[in-house]
């Protein structure tokens, strides 16, 4: 055991610091070109796209640099690297592992300079977490593909351009067969037949949407991967870092604003951070939150010894899930009515920032595999205990 | 950054499952469980043996000179087989001394720890309660020395100890008084407590006198660090212990059928057991964290430390409980080992301070 960084590792972080000196000034002093500036700065130093080849315009950064990286940024709240955040999270590295290199070429250069956004539709529906039951159609004619059917909860979906998304091709109505006959297939969102319906959500946002397909065609040059195969596609693995010490970072700035908040919040006339109730829940989260970052360099550890990751990093999905729940709700009991006002509004404490997580946590809780699902694959994979 | 275990470290854990499962298999360790002493002397002289026993002893004292991070790898092995032996006292007090003792304590008692020839313990607080300087009440006269008159409750292996290191206060200070079991108006009574695997006892202190040069002046931040490491040791035992109550149940839930099926299918257990598995992984990651503090990292200890012990001792005690609950009866009785998991759990939660007590210093120490 040993937490020393090697002395290329620290070189690697003092640039990144000494990077965000320069080109993060706080946000109250940034001016209007701020953001586009930022883009290519960070696009310079291929930080974008780092963990990717540099074969395809990516940064080569190994597993420990990432991390470096990651924490630097979001220890400054620093804005995202791109703006094309799932084409920069999920198409991207499913097209590197498995596209062809047309492929690569026509997508992975626009995704680098997040020139478009995608989005990615797996969702119907009938179909949720029992994602490989998925039942929106294609069938080949000739040359090209025909997609009839919907995909809904398709985050970023109303301003996209494409959508990398998965239909099925065979095993219609064969539940035992499901994860056969899956097809992942790269559609333009402009393509006739193609209607996005935004939905609104609790928080007041209409990022997710549903989309029909109505006799879309596609050309079979655009599907990722071989036919049938494209349940495979949807896991990448690529050897980017899963420690969460991105996340971690964050959710430790998040419990700073909490200890400031809870001492700074008076109940029954004395400040709250005097309640040994509320001492010792702010306590159990700083618990929590150590913990996933000492699981996180566990399995970091790991991967860095080229040891594989089985099912692992659900343990700290879980943690953040029941964190992301509880600390805004903790916050809430904690400011009363105080705690309801919205961002909108003037004078909202901690610009609104916990009334908008009490109603935002569904993205972080359900968007990325809901908690019992977490807790199946935990319990089968890891304990080996028969599946559902 | 390396969150691993060394090559040296997994083969001394290998070394240590494979005597814990050749010498200590469950029907051994109710062997001893029952017996008056409450471990085996043949055995402890294997542990000498072997260098576990000077483990964190200095090479100059007898011992191997290794570090925290080697000792939770045996603990959470001793843990895991519910080892019953005196091995977490005497080498608290083992690191007690060479931290704190003069020359000549060091030369008077660590080399025969080492050997195996001493046990020892430590006697810190007098009653019940949070480990703090607050609870170590016992008046000491000063008279060339200290004369001592009162009684330690719940003395880890008071009753197989040679040597107590006995805290007490006199003029205003807190001592350490070695305090061998022959000195004169010493007497042990052993108090019988649900888990047999871990022994204790009320230590009796009747005119004692101590020889100024076996005392130990102790600041508050001494105690707090040997308290730190007691919790480490306990924590890393609760480490093995719990991943043994979860490879217990989950081998029963995936033999045993009801409605047709293995009762492991059903998500009342799996997701029960997933959450076991949560915890397990979490304690462990902030107990490891912690015992590396103690020798890199000192003045991140106590935090590190009350983060573990505040998280393992709510999770321990209810992963006891699971264990039990989902065996169904069978859970329930003597003769099944997952029992006296339950039972450590509940010894482990209070020892060197329980979530409360954590969970405040915590929030003390973040500037609330
Ligand atoms: C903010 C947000 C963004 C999203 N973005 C996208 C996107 O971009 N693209 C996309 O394709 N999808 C997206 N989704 C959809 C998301 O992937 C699904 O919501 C998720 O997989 C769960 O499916 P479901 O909502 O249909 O719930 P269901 O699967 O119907 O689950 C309902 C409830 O039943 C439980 N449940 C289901 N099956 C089991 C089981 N076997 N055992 C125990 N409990 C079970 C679940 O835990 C849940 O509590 C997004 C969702 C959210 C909330």
């Amino acid at each position: 055991m040993d937490f020393e960084y090697t002395e290329e590792e620290e070189t690697f972080r003092k640039e990144v610091q000494g990077f965000l000196d320069e080109n993060l000034p706080p946000r109250d002093q940034r001016g209007k070109g701020f953001m586009s500036n930022w883009l290519t700065k960070v696009r310079e130093k291929r930080w974008v796209g780092f963990s990717w080849p540099p074969e395809v315009g990516g940064g080569g950064g190994n597993l420990m640099q990432q991390v470096i990286l990651k924490e630097e940024m979001s220890k400054r709240r620093a804005p995202p690297l791109g703006t094309c955040m799932m084409g920069l999270a999920w198409v991207g590295p499913a097209i590197i592992q498995y596209g062809t290199e047309e492929q690569k070429q026509r997508f992975i250069p626009d995704i680098l300079d997040s020139k478009y956004h995608w989005c990615t539709g797996y969702s119907e529906p009938n179909v949720g977490s029992d994602l490989a039951a998925l039942q929106c159609k294609a069938v080949r004619d000739g040359d090209h593909y025909v997609i009839n059917g919907t995909k809904i909860w398709t985050t970023l979906a109303p301003i996209a351009s494409w959508i990398s998304m998965l239909v099925r091709t065979d095993n219609f109505g064969d539940a035992d067969a499901k994860h056969e006959g899956i097809t992942a297939l790269l559609v333009k969102l402009e393509d006739p037949g193609i209607e996005i319906r935004p939905i609104e959500n609790m928080a007041g946002d209409k990022v997710f949407a549903q989309i029909f397909f109505d006799n879309v065609k596609v050309p079979v040059e655009n599907r990722l991967g071989d036919e049938g195969k494209g349940w495979a596609v949807t896991i990448s693995s690529l050897a980017s870092e899963r420690s969460s010490i991105g996340e971690v970072t964050s959710m430790y700035s998040k419990l700073e604003t909490l200890k400031s908040l809870i001492k700074t919040t008076e109940y029954n006339g004395k400040p709250a951070s005097e309640n040994p109730e509320v001492r010792r829940t702010v306590a159990r989260f700083e618990a929590k939150i150590e913990a996933m970052r000492l699981n996180g360099l566990r399995y970091l550890t790991r991967q860095i010894k080229g040891e594989p990751l089985s099912s692992e990093t659900s343990v700290n999905k879980l943690h953040r899930a029941s964190l992301e729940v509880e600390m805004s709700d903790f916050a809430l009991e904690v400011l009363g009515p105080a705690g309801l006002q919205l961002r909108e509004q003037g004078g909202s404490v901690d610009n609104g920032k916990w009334a908008n997580d009490a109603l935002d946590w569904p993205s972080v809780v359900i968007g990325g595999g809901t908690p019992n699902i977490q807790k199946n694959i935990v319990g089968e994979r890891i304990l080996g205990l028969p599946k559902d | 950054m390396n969150f691993g275990f060394t090559e040296e470290q997994t083969l001394l854990r290998e070394q240590a499952r494979r005597f814990l499962d050749d010498e200590a298999s469950m029907s051994v360790v109710r062997e001893l469980m029952h017996s008056d002493q409450g471990f085996s002397t043949a055995q402890w002289q294997q542990l000498a043996n072997l260098g576990w026993l000077g483990l964190i002893i200095d090479p100059d004292h007898g011992g191997v000179g290794l570090n925290w991070v080697d000792l939770i790898v045996v603990l959470e092995e001793m843990g895991r087989s519910l080892y019953p032996s005196p091995f977490i006292s005497t080498t608290l007090a083992a690191s007690v001394l060479g931290d704190l003792g003069s020359d000549e304590q060091k030369k008077d008692w660590l080399p025969g720890m080492a050997t195996g020839q001493q046990i020892a313990t430590l006697a810190l607080f007098d009653r019940h309660g949070d480990p703090i300087a607050e609870n170590i009440t016992l008046a000491a006269e000063e008279a060339d020395g200290l004369v001592l008159n009162g009684t330690k409750q719940f003395v880890a292996d008071a009753g197989s100890a040679d040597l107590f290191i006995t805290a007490c206060r006199s003029g205003g200070s807190l001592k350490l008084a070695l305090i061998p079991r022959t000195a004169e108006g010493v007497s042990v009574t052993a108090t019988a407590t649900m888990d047999r695997t871990k022994r204790t006892g009320a230590l009796e202190l009747s005119n004692v006198h101590v020889a100024a040069n076996d005392v130990i002046n102790l600041s508050n931040d001494d105690l707090s660090r040997i308290v730190d490491k007691g919790v480490v040791a306990i924590t890393a035992e609760m480490v093995g212990a719990g991943e043994q109550v979860l490879e217990i149940t989950t081998g029963y839930a995936r033999e045993r059928i009801q409605f047709g099926h293995p009762i492991g299918k059903y998500q009342g257990v799996k997701h029960t057991l997933a959450d076991v598995y949560v915890d397990v992984e979490s304690f462990k990651s902030l107990v490891y964290y912690a015992a590396w503090t103690i020798d890199h990292s000192p003045e991140e200890l106590p935090r590190s430390a009350s983060l573990a012990k505040a998280y393992a001792s709510d999770a321990f005690a209810e992963i006891g409980i699971n264990g039990v609950q989902l065996h169904g009866a069978i859970g329930f009785t003597e003769e099944y080992d997952i029992q006296l998991y339950l039972k450590r759990s509940k010894w482990a939660r209070p020892i060197f301070g329980d979530s409360d007590h954590h969970y405040e210093r915590v929030a003390r120490m973040a500037g609330l």
